[in-house]
């Protein structure tokens, strides 16, 4: 429990759960407090060294989105548009930012919503969660008036009018609303409400690397945004280079005339100080980013940076090797226009089961070094989810003779197998899983490779799997 | 005053500096000597847009085309950029012909219509071994630009045509501005008397080169390193009753 001096008197500035639930208040005497609960453990309230934390906590934050602001005295703005897909959804990045914050040891609630204020009530004073794009209205409606950011005079008049939900306040009509309570509440309503604009204006870390330009003519056309970008990298990178690091994490603010803003967010897989690749990876996201009346200025912000030495790579006498090539800016490009998870490499298995013998790899990672067994014949092409086929065979154990795929009926001129592929022993829950693979070629010529799920004598099917040619 | 052979040699390097020169550029030969012979180049052009499609009762399953390409994609030397929509590649059938998975890098995306601009972006790094890219639909201007990067980098730009509709299999009928368009499929293969399955046999169709006529041939199909091969009753040019 925390105490402050307010006067003469000393306060309860908070109390941690267990304080309340025994029934310690904000705003109650340290007295009465300490006759409540006789061997409480009092703290000095910190003030200086809570912002000091609470901008720390912003900081951390900017893993997630570029756009963070700190909303003292406990609270933290994220802006998460255009972020959410690298996240696999806002669900996962709700998830994912709660659990990371919690296994610090910090109680958190959240809540994501269209507009700032819907979310700063829904987090406060409602359940927290997502609110679905255009239901703010309704979330916001059925919690109490504190919610919408009102000073305690205004409030207790709302009060006294019988005014206790936003929803109340929101009937109401408007002029008499704003002779009554101010402009203040109704800004607050329709900030609530999504009716209004409220900017987020980002922290910069101050130890970020940083290059912005400010416009005294603002600027809409994207071939000078293209310049501007290009501009800023090279300053960057310099400043980089003098500090001797690489940029891992880049992101670019840019902010309009009417206060609206964007930001981009582009990650390289090795850091680098190479300003050309550095503004082209930004290339096609501005061409997304709406000018509106004007960018007034654009901020460049290295958010993450590793170490990074000079390498000599050409020197009289000494070849440069070349057997190795730099894959690490195509990757970045690529990753730039379709995502990290889309960009990768597979990694041989130890394992015949088919779904099973490759897995994904990040596409720099060092060569994985194994391989399949030899002389495994295998089709290029799966047919995923495998299809049900009818067969013809002369007897139990041999290969069709004919099969029927897709309502064409085929002949079986020449065949292999059976391959007996079990699913491993060791993985436990799932009942063991026999096929027996057959490699078959038509009278065309084409090669097949089917299998069946059990034996014959258990009554196995026959399934197409997969094409060699 | 300039001699003859002076003016010829001053023109032939004008024509070769606005890129009508084929015989400057490198190209990977198949190893067939019919084949080498026929094409310009005596092989596979490298720093060019190549297509493959596929004929057959499984083409749109491309599993023929899909060996053939990572047949050239495993001589040749440097990482390979395949380039997909769908998830149905089976790597284990890759390395059957020679091409090593830790060679591949994978980008997948959802539209067919931004693999493209992938291969496009793979066509610009040089040191690449080849760029493998799946599209149904390749226009004119598309391919154009596809070409035109390959021959700046000289990374060859092999693309597989898919389709799984009947308007989209028109499509691969259209022109485009790759330099060579082949069309395998398979044929039945050799007769073993003790059953069982040898090498497959496919017919690989030069439908479409420039400068060479379009011509067809039966080859049997990649071994463990990429290689096609002339079939050995056809080679030995010895007229055999046809095994039942």
């Amino acid at each position: 429990m925390t105490v402050i001096k307010q006067g003469s008197r000393r306060l309860v500035a908070s109390a941690c759960p267990a304080a309340q639930k025994v029934g310690l208040i904000e705003g109650m005497a340290v007295a009465k407090a300490q006759a409540m609960v006789p061997d409480l453990h009092i703290i000095d309230a910190d003030p200086e060294g809570e912002h000091a934390s609470l901008r720390q906590l912003a900081e951390w934050a900017i893993r997630f989105s570029p756009v963070v602001a700190p909303d003292p005295p406990d609270g933290i703005w994220i802006d998460i548009a255009g972020v959410e897909h690298l996240f696999g959804g806002e669900e996962m990045l709700f998830k994912k930012l709660i659990d990371r914050v919690e296994n610090n040891g910090i109680h958190a609630r959240a809540a994501i919503a269209d507009v700032p204020g819907a979310a700063w009530a829904v987090a406060r004073f409602g359940k927290g969660g997502i609110i679905p794009p255009g239901r703010a209205v309704d979330a916001v409606s059925t919690l109490p008036v504190q919610a919408l950011r009102l000073t305690p005079e205004t409030v207790s008049a709302m009060h006294r009018l019988g005014i206790e939900r936003v929803g109340q306040l929101a009937a109401m009509p408007r002029a008499p609303m704003v002779r009554r309570f101010g402009r203040e509440a109704s800004l607050r309503l329709d900030q609530a409400l999504g009716h209004a604009f409220e900017p987020i204006t980002p922290i910069i870390p101050d130890e970020a690397v940083i290059a912005s330009r400010a416009f005294a003519e603002p600027i809409g056309r994207l071939d000078d945004l293209k310049l501007v970008v290009q501009r800023l990298a090279e300053e960057l990178c310099q400043t980089l280079e003098q500090r001797g690091e690489g940029v891992r994490r880049l992101d670019l603010i840019v902010r309009r005339v009417d206060q609206k803003g964007a930001s981009l967010r582009v990650g390289t897989a090795k850091a680098s100080r190479d300003h050309v690749h550095l503004a082209k990876l930004f290339d096609e996201k501005l061409e997304m980013v709406d000018p509106g009346f004007g960018i007034e200025e654009i901020v460049l912000i290295a958010n993450r940076t590793e170490p990074l030495l000079e390498k000599q790579t050409v020197a009289r006498g000494i070849e440069a090797e070349d057997d190795a090539v730099d894959l690490s800016q195509l990757v970045d490009r690529l990753t730039a226009r379709i995502g990290e998870d889309r960009v990768y490499r597979l990694a041989p298995v130890q394992s015949l089961v088919p779904e099973r013998m490759t897995r994904r790899v990040s596409p720099l990672s060092p060569p994985s070094g194994s391989t399949w067994p030899e002389n495994l014949e295998r089709p290029t092409r799966l047919l995923d989810p495998p299809e049900s086929i009818m067969t013809t065979a002369l007897l139990p154990d041999h290969p069709p003779v004919s099969f029927i795929w897709r309502r064409v009926r085929y002949k079986v001129m020449k065949a292999d197998g059976p391959e007996r592929i079990t699913s491993e022993w060791w993985l436990g829950a799932e009942p063991k899983r026999i096929r027996d693979y057959y490699r078959l070629e038509t009278a065309e010529g084409s090669r097949f490779w089917i299998f069946r799920d059990a034996p014959m004598t258990e009554g196995g099917r026959w399934w197409m799997h997969g094409f060699f040619a | 005053m300039a001699t003859r052979r002076e003016v010829i040699d001053d023109l032939r390097r004008q024509i070769e500096r606005f890129g009508g020169a084929q015989g400057s550029r490198k190209s990977l030969p198949f190893g067939v000597s019919v084949l080498d012979r026929h094409l310009p180049g005596r092989g596979l052009t490298l720093g060019s847009l190549h297509e493959v499609i596929e004929e057959g009762p499984a083409s749109e399953f491309a599993g023929t085309a899909t060996f053939f390409t990572a047949g050239i994609a495993a001589r040749l030397k440097g990482p390979v950029l395949w380039c997909l929509t769908r998830r149905d590649l089976f790597a284990p059938g890759l390395m059957q012909v020679g091409l090593h998975p830790d060679r591949v890098i994978y980008a997948e995306t959802c539209r067919d219509a931004d693999v493209l601009p992938l291969i496009e972006e793979g066509l610009h790094q040089k040191g690449l071994g080849a760029v493998v890219g799946e599209v149904s639909r390749l226009g004119l201007t598309a391919s154009r630009r596809l070409q035109v990067a390959a021959e700046a980098s000289g990374v060859p730009a092999l693309v597989i045509r898919r389709w799984w509709t009947v308007a989209q299999k028109d499509l691969t009928k259209l022109p485009t501005a790759a330099s060579t368009r082949w069309r395998v499929s398979p044929v039945p293969s050799e007769v073993v008397p003790a059953g069982g399955l040898r090498r497959s046999r496919w017919q690989v169709e030069l439908v479409r080169c420039r400068g060479a006529e379009p011509r067809c041939w039966i080859l049997e199909a990649c071994d463990a390193q990429g290689r096609l091969a002339l079939p050995a009753n056809l080679a030995d040019r010895q007229d055999q009753a046809q095994v039942r």
